[in-house]
């Protein structure tokens, strides 16, 4: 028992006297955990075809992944944190005022979000304010300025070209990014459709953003979680139900689940690449330019991400889902990424 | 009516209350297995075509024009060779009808990413391998896995199938000629993570788990044991060591998360130790194990009768001594019961190891304490994640895994006491 103790001890305090964390030998990435699938891969294809470590590669969020990001430089802090939206100003901020100065852009591609349902249900060809209407905590009624508790139950009521099905939408929960872009893009989107509700963006943003942002709460849309798989297997259970998620998703189980069209453009490749179909996002990562010569493979890992085989038209990040950027810009951001030239907003 | 009767008039009645009874404990132990089974047959069911992997067997020719190297090139230059040349050479062999630049594209995934650097590993183990043609079974990409497993079937039309019809011809064509065999998928328990379904291992994940338990063990055990001891022997009666007591029942209470935060808070920002590494979730989770271990100490500690105390002291051997020579080696058996069942539950434990960055993509084997790792039940939750199709298989499979793991340990425990428990 005696030995037992003492040995116990002692291999607690090795395993102490490793933790001197001088020097990192690996690249460290955290955020986004939309952008976490192509990362991911990238990442993967590095370790496996140099001589470098693979990187690890951290999935918390986007705003989590900013805050460590932006703690201040050196090795216990992550090098690049990836992104479903641009870096706000007020992280910029932070960034400089904890001496994280240099922070190069990314760029990476397109993400699509969908609204889909079982493959064997009704097609549905919704339009941004169909999706408003049918989501939204309050609606307008025909009077100017007047909002009412959403009333609506079934689609054709939204609007009559819809089929007769109670409106049922499985999307995620606040924290996830998904839901932040969605409604972002598809639910302001219908409800600027509204003259009088465009125009109080101006007067009063706070009240713009209540009325557009805020997704009803009485039933209708169903928080499912953070899991998309959860959401696809859910849809082919209830074949009323419509889901919310990522295009990748969509691009995987295309035999089990249906995209809606969205403001008569389908969500397909090209629709999004081209920007027709509405509910699109940028993906973007963010470099710190103080730790390229700091940890070993950084300038690599960049170069083999923004390379043609990964995120050109026909790279292997495509056949992730990811929706590739147009040859122009696509040379702007493989030049300003390996010049590491820093971000402006 | 005497007392008899009265007995005997409600005999009826307590008689049916007891089959009542009998009958609905009989149905909650039914209603329990019914759903254990479910749960077991479900996970089982999707996992099993984890354990098997398709490969491709195809006839590569490597040549040393086309690879830039030879047999004496040292392991850089093999390592920066393009190893898809060959490959892709043997599959435009095969179906030489192939000739549009998308055909093409989709003829080469028929093999896995993975095929390439099987293939460089080859050569750099025996370099002897350039110059001469190889038959080697390749990884299948998931795809072709699917198809071969069922799991996208093939009689579906053609726009509704993830495998077009082109692929799906020269997968039939392959099956056909024998160059598609399956066999027990090794590779799942040698590898560490990846984003492609065929690729990815459970060994980086096993090895996580195994390095924080240790780390766990190695802190906990000491420390709860020792706590155990002094508190139920040495510590005088009074209200200091009644609060103590009090406050360990109530940390068994609290939930892991509020460990994860803690461990966020002082070992990572203000100790600075690596994030995502076992050493910290160790410390993390022993926090958690510390009063299981506690509580199950003292409880065997308490066990022990006074008699064998006694007769210890009386026979002149110090408190000491009594308590390391006969106390201890008698309730050894619930402490050892008490700990593995604790770092069973720390093996399961997910909660507090989010928060200290173990959710994350590692593809290297973790060495040591201190290299980013992740646990199983982590790599659970990352797979349920992604929208690759072949990772649903893989994510069933490492909860058998997890699951083999538990019951392992509860055996140990089980047995152990079994063994060396003994009748007062």
């Amino acid at each position: 028992m005696q030995k037992l103790k003492t040995l116990s001890l002692l291999a607690g305090m090795i395993a102490a006297s490793q933790v001197q964390a001088d020097g990192r030998d690996y690249i460290s990435v955290v955020g986004s955990s939309t952008v976490y699938p192509f990362s991911t891969v990238v990442a993967e294809r590095f370790g496996k075809s140099t001589s470098f470590k693979t990187p690890k590669i951290e999935s918390t969020g986007t705003g989590g992944g900013m805050k460590l990001f932006c703690k201040g430089t050196g090795v216990d802090t992550p090098d690049i944190t990836n992104a479903s939206r641009r870096i706000k100003e007020s992280e910029l901020t932070m960034c400089h005022e904890n001496g994280v100065d240099g922070v190069v852009e990314v760029l990476i591609g397109y993400d699509g979000i969908v609204v889909a349902n079982d493959i064997n249900s009704h097609d549905f060809n919704l339009s941004r304010k169909d999706l408003f209407l049918a989501l939204a905590k309050e609606v307008p009624t025909g009077k100017e300025g007047e909002l009412v508790a959403n009333p609506y139950t079934t689609w054709n009521e939204v609007n009559t070209d819809l089929p007769a099905v109670k409106i049922e939408v499985l999307g995620p929960p606040p924290t996830s990014g998904t839901r932040d872009a969605f409604v972002e893009l598809a639910m302001e989107g219908g409800c600027k459709a509204f003259p009088w509700i465009k125009a109080t963006k101006a007067e009063d943003k706070s009240k713009y953003k209540t009325i557009c942002h805020t997704i009803r709460e009485d039933g209708a849309y169903v928080e499912a979680g953070e899991n998309d798989n959860l959401i696809i297997q859910k849809l082919q259970k209830n074949p009323d139900a419509l889901g919310i998620f990522g295009f990748s998703f969509l691009d995987q189980n295309a035999d089990l689940v249906k995209g809606s069209m969205v403001d008569g453009a389908a969500p397909e490749f090209e629709t999004i690449a081209s920007g027709e179909y509405p509910v699109s996002r940028p993906l973007f990562f963010y470099v710190k330019k103080a730790h390229v010569s700091e940890i070993p493979g950084m300038q690599e890992f960049l170069a083999e991400f923004t390379s043609e085989k990964a995120m050109g038209e026909e790279g292997y990040l495509t056949d992730k889902g990811l929706i590739p950027l147009d040859e122009d810009k696509y040379m702007k951001v493989k030049t300003d990424t390996l010049e590491l030239n820093n971000l402006a907003l | 009516m005497n007392n008899t009767d009265i007995v005997k008039q409600s005999l009826k009645k307590r008689y049916f209350k007891e089959r009542l009874f009998k009958t609905m404990g009989m149905l909650s132990i039914v209603t329990a297995i019914l759903f254990l089974l479910l749960l077991l047959t479900d996970i089982f069911t999707k996992a099993w075509p984890a354990f098997i992997q398709t490969r491709v067997e195809l006839t590569v020719d490597l040549n040393e024009a086309d690879l830039g190297i030879d047999a004496q090139s040292d392991e850089q230059a093999i390592m920066s060779a393009d190893f898809r040349k060959p490959i892709r050479a043997a599959l435009l062999n095969t179906f030489p009808e192939v000739t549009k630049r998308k055909q093409k594209r989709e003829l080469y995934s028929l093999t896995s990413m993975g095929a390439e650097f099987q293939l460089r590993d080859m050569v750099i183990e025996n370099p002897q391998l350039i110059g001469t043609q190889q038959t080697i079974q390749f990884m299948a990409d998931d795809d072709v896995d699917a198809v071969i497993k069922g799991t996208i079937d093939r009689l579906l039309p053609e726009s509704d199938r993830r495998v077009k019809n082109d692929k799906l011809g020269w997968i039939e064509t392959l099956e056909a000629s024998g160059q598609i065999t399956t066999g027990f998928n090794w590779h799942f328990f040698a590898a560490g993570d990846s984003r492609e379904p065929e690729m990815a291992g459970i060994k980086g994940a096993i090895l996580g788990s195994l390095y924080t338990l240790l780390v766990t063990l190695a802190l906990s055990f000491p420390v709860a044991v020792a706590a155990a001891i002094y508190l139920e022997e040495f510590a005088p009666k009074n209200r200091f060591i009644d609060f103590i007591e009090i406050n360990i029942n109530n940390l068994a209470a609290v939930p892991s998360i509020v460990f994860g935060l803690l461990g966020l808070a002082v070992f990572i920002n203000f100790f600075s130790m690596p994030r995502s590494a076992p050493i910290v979730g160790g410390i993390v989770l022993s926090l958690m194990t510390l009063p299981t271990i506690i509580i199950a100490s003292r409880s065997a500690i308490k066990a022990v009768p006074p008699s064998l105390r006694e007769a210890a002291l009386g026979l002149g051997a110090s408190k000491m001594q009594s308590v390391f020579h006969h106390v201890l080696p008698a309730a050894l058996p619930g402490i050892l019961t008490g700990t593995i069942i604790g770092m069973a539950q720390a093996l399961g434990e997910t909660a507090p190891l989010l928060m200290i960055g173990m959710v994350a993509f590692i593809v290297d084997i973790p060495q040591s304490v201190t290299d980013p790792s992740t646990v199983l039940p982590i790599q659970v939750f990352l797979w349920a994640d992604s929208p690759e199709r072949g990772f649903l298989e893989k994510t069933s499979a490492a909860i058998m895994v997890l699951l083999f793991f538990l019951i392992a340990m509860n055996a140990i425990a089980i047995y152990l006491r079994k063994k060396f428990e003994k009748k007062w």
